[in-house]
């Protein structure tokens, strides 16, 4: 083995709150790619017919599905809050050790809201009249 | 004295020969998704779910099947790449990673090909 220094690995560092949230960044993120496949998925049984999908609606309507469906939008609200957290630090803003964690406060309420304000909103779009 | 090569300094990438084309194209996607997934989220639950007619009356205007399929195109190219990094970081064989990395991107294509081919659909019959 070369005894060259090595890159410390991620253990030898105190825990912060703020590396959590970009460990679940990138959960949220590998969420988010289900969620696109799952879109496809629901794209085309609305493209193969009145038939097809309300066999899919009746499937998203289960109360597992439904579960997987708050997760899922939790998971994209969240990447979606803390991707424009991302976006600026990319211009050299926020990178402070305070404003980090501030700004990363804001990102875990504005998606617990956000979340909050899309399952209701999905709850009264499912619910509503059958009719156009 | 610089010790790139010519042909290296006109391509512009770095030691991994890849350049920062990954990591803009990913801004780029994440940029294009803001206003993208936020007007497809208001479309979509302002109509009643469960109806078909509504459903699909909406994804297939034009203006809105043009959008959506934007979104698919950008939703499924930033999520390849968001892929792409994961799997380069914790898959380490040389075959594992590379066979995992054609999966995906053969799994994306697919996905959105299926998506786009699926408002076509609702749009022009």
């Amino acid at each position: 083995m070369n005894q060259r220094p090595l890159s410390p690995h991620l253990g030898v560092y105190k825990f912060t709150y703020t590396m959590s949230l970009s460990i679940l960044h990138r959960i949220t993120g590998i969420a988010a790619s289900v969620g696109f496949f799952l879109f496809a998925w629901w794209l085309m049984a609305l493209a193969s017919g009145p038939g097809a999908y309300a066999s899919a609606m009746r499937l998203l309507s289960t109360p597992l599905a439904k579960l997987l469906l708050v997760g899922f939008t939790f998971s994209f609200v969240y990447h979606f809050c803390n991707g424009i957290r991302h976006l600026v630090w990319d211009t050299g803003h926020g990178l402070e050790r305070a404003q980090a964690r501030r700004s990363g406060a804001v990102v875990i309420v504005a998606a617990l809201l956000i979340t909050a304000l899309v399952v209701w909103l999905g709850c009264a779009a499912l619910t509503a009249p059958g009719a156009p | 004295m610089s010790l790139q090569t010519p042909l290296g300094k006109v391509l512009g990438k770095g030691s991994a020969g890849e350049g920062v084309g990954h990591w803009w194209m990913q801004r780029v996607t994440a940029i294009a998704l803001i206003p993208l997934t936020v007007w497809f989220a208001i479309g979509l639950l302002g109509r009643s779910l469960q109806s078909y007619e509504a459903v699909r009356g909406w994804l297939g205007q034009p203006w809105v099947a043009v959008f959506t399929i934007l979104l698919i195109i950008t939703l499924s190219w930033h999520s390849r790449l968001g892929i792409q990094v994961v799997i380069e970081d914790y898959v380490h064989g040389k075959a594992a990673k590379n066979t995992l990395l054609l999966l995906f991107t053969f799994v994306h294509i697919a996905a959105a090909a299926a998506a786009i081919f699926a408002v076509l659909m609702l749009a022009l019959s």
